[in-house]
């Protein structure tokens, strides 16, 4: 399939293109928030505690006089970084043990899969807190937690495609000819499987960075000051009654950012015509 | 059939030693040393000594190993740091109550997922359909515990219909604000599913000659589509049971329901190592178990999925 028609289907998806923009002008913002909000908003002060929205702050202040929309695009920078390393961590080890799996086959393959039923065995959010309950947290354990517990999804779509694409004509063709190993999988094999593993990163990210949240919120991930939104939205729950934009505007951007990764995510799966399973 | 069950039941096997070994690798063989990083400066030298003899991590790996099976196999998940009291009796006291809710859950989205995605499904209504799906886009995107939190807001502070949280003794007041938030994700994929179910089925050839013979759209949906329709989102609803575990865990602290995932909470917060570890080898394995039956319910309604089976 061509990539230039893959495109023109993405663009003609109205929800595709909408979860785009969305997506892209909440990344703009939280790049350019710098610009736009004083570094002042972000410190402490007392004396502007717990300000309902107004124009000098959008969305309020918090119990210590902080800014919501600073701390809101700051938290922004940590879980969209969270969420893009753990990603990039899943697809290096699904890639590697997913092609281990598909291409070499036999007891190799078999006990790849079944690594992969074990983990998929796990509720994942139960999994992660099994694993963060015990690591001292940090911004590190955190997302090789989140990225080594994504591996088993993209390994098994991994391994799938290159066990399609092995038997396929030009494979065999180029194995005939005398291609090594590494030449058949990284020039022949691969770009094949790119679209399904593109999927594959973009439906799991809108999915890693709701659970980063979720630690977060249960106190398992980023910890105080560093900004984050799960733990902004715990922090105000004290106060829902008399102060309720402390938890609204910081649930309202994960919701918006989630929510456009998902339909980014299916607006690239239709495009590049993968069946759903 | 006896040799479908079997052939899944000897799956289970390697499965449940997986689960219970990654668990024992997470707890145990982590990096740093695991009491310390619990008990932090709360303990004394003399209890963080005292914690590792009970937890047997002064024996070597394969001794602390084979006991952790053994005590498995004999239900014994450990005494909780805080409470002394044996996990398994807290976890015996709170399943029930977990369960009422992931059921109550379970129910909610199964009924409005199907209706909604039967609904979105009609080429009566094209605007319908797509303000519904939207609808479900955003209820598998909206954070459970976010969620939670709105519902209280609306329903409890600004409207005061409901409790904002406790148990009730499971009274449907208490219930319905946390099933309602447990069950939305669930809905979602559900009314997703069904309605592309549905639209597959509506153009299979059996439904085609159902038309001709001059049956009517109740019969036709209601005897034909809507069976086979069906049999998809069977599956959906046992693979989405991780997700209520998962989900418990956030809805029940915000709700303050006294089940499983409170436990793991309040776990969490006191560092209650042995609490933590039994609740989550507990419910890993019980979604070990839906999922085989699940799997096994599904050969039973369509005995095509009998042959092939295990994605092999």
């Amino acid at each position: 399939m061509s990539r230039g028609g893959a495109t023109k289907r993405f663009i003609k998806r109205k929800a595709a293109v909408f979860g785009l923009v969305t997506f892209l002008v909440i990344l703009a913002m939280t790049f350019a928030a710098d610009l736009f909000l004083p570094a002042k908003d972000g410190e402490m002060n007392l004396s502007m505690s717990l300000r309902p929205p107004s124009i000098d702050h959008p969305f309020g202040t918090d119990t210590f006089g902080r800014d919501i929309l600073y701390r809101i695009l700051h938290g922004a920078r940590i879980s969209l970084s969270i969420g893009f390393l753990a990603r990039t961590l899943s697809l290096v080890l699904g890639l590697g043990l997913g092609i281990l799996s598909g291409y070499v086959g036999g007891k190799v393959d078999s006990v790849i899969m079944r690594l992969a039923d074990i983990t998929f065995a796990f509720p994942t959010l139960l999994l992660l807190i099994a694993i963060t309950a015990v690591l001292t947290p940090g911004i590190v354990p955190l997302f090789v937690a989140l990225g080594v517990v994504g591996w088993a999804a993209m390994a098994r779509i991994v391994r799938g495609m290159v066990m399609s694409v092995k038997t396929k004509e030009f494979v065999q063709a180029a194995r005939a000819s005398g291609a090594g190993h590494f030449s058949l999988i990284f020039r022949h094999i691969l770009p094949e499987s790119i679209s399904p593993v593109i999927v594959v990163y973009t439906l799991g990210l809108g999915m890693t960075i709701m659970a980063e949240a979720s630690l977060s919120f249960l106190g398992l991930g980023i910890q105080a000051p560093t900004p984050s939104w799960g733990k902004m939205i715990s922090t105000g729950i004290p106060f829902l009654r008399t102060a309720p934009w402390l938890t609204f505007f910081p649930g309202l951007f994960l919701t918006l950012t989630v929510c456009s990764l998902n339909l980014i995510g299916d607006g690239l799966r239709d495009a590049f015509d993968i069946r759903r399973d | 059939m006896l040799k479908f069950i079997a052939k899944r039941l000897l799956t289970l096997i390697p499965v449940l030693w997986g689960v219970v070994t990654v668990t024992f690798i997470v707890m145990y063989v982590v990096p740093g040393d695991p009491v310390r990083s619990i008990a932090g400066e709360r303990y004394d030298e003399q209890t963080i000594e005292e914690l590792r003899a009970e937890l047997g991590l002064d024996k070597p790996l394969a001794v602390q190993y084979v006991d952790y099976l053994w005590k498995l196999a004999r239900l014994d998940l450990g005494r909780s740091f805080v409470t002394r009291r044996p996990v398994i009796e807290s976890i015996r006291e709170r399943f029930p109550r977990t369960m009422l809710l992931a059921f109550s859950a379970m129910l909610i989205a199964v009924v409005f997922g199907i209706s909604i995605g039967v609904l979105a499904s009609s080429p009566r209504f094209p605007w319908l359909g797509n303000s519904l799906m939207t609808f479900s886009l955003v209820g598998v995107s909206i954070p459970v515990f976010w969620l939670g939190l709105l519902l209280i807001y609306l329903f409890s502070i600004k409207l005061s219909i409901l409790p904002p949280s406790g148990y009730g003794g499971g009274s449907i007041q208490y219930l319905i604000m946390p099933a309602v938030t447990l069950s939305f994700a669930s809905m979602a994929t559900v009314a997703r599913v069904t309605r592309a179910s549905f639209l597959d089925t509506v153009g299979e050839d059996y439904v085609r000659t159902a038309r001709s013979k001059g049956l009517g759209d109740i019969m036709i949906y209601g005897k034909h589509v809507l069976r086979n329709a069906l049999i998809p989102v069977i599956t959906i609803v046992g693979a989405d049971f991780g997700s209520y575990l998962s989900g418990s865990v956030l809805t029940e602290s915000i709700f303050g329901w006294p089940g499983l995932g409170r436990l793991v909470v309040q776990a969490i917060l006191k560092r209650d190592f042995p609490v933590i570890r039994g609740a989550v080898i507990f419910m890993a394995l019980l979604f070990v178990i839906v999922n085989l039956v699940v799997d096994i319910s599904y050969g039973i309604a369509d005995p095509r999925m009998r042959v092939g089976g295990n994605g092999e």
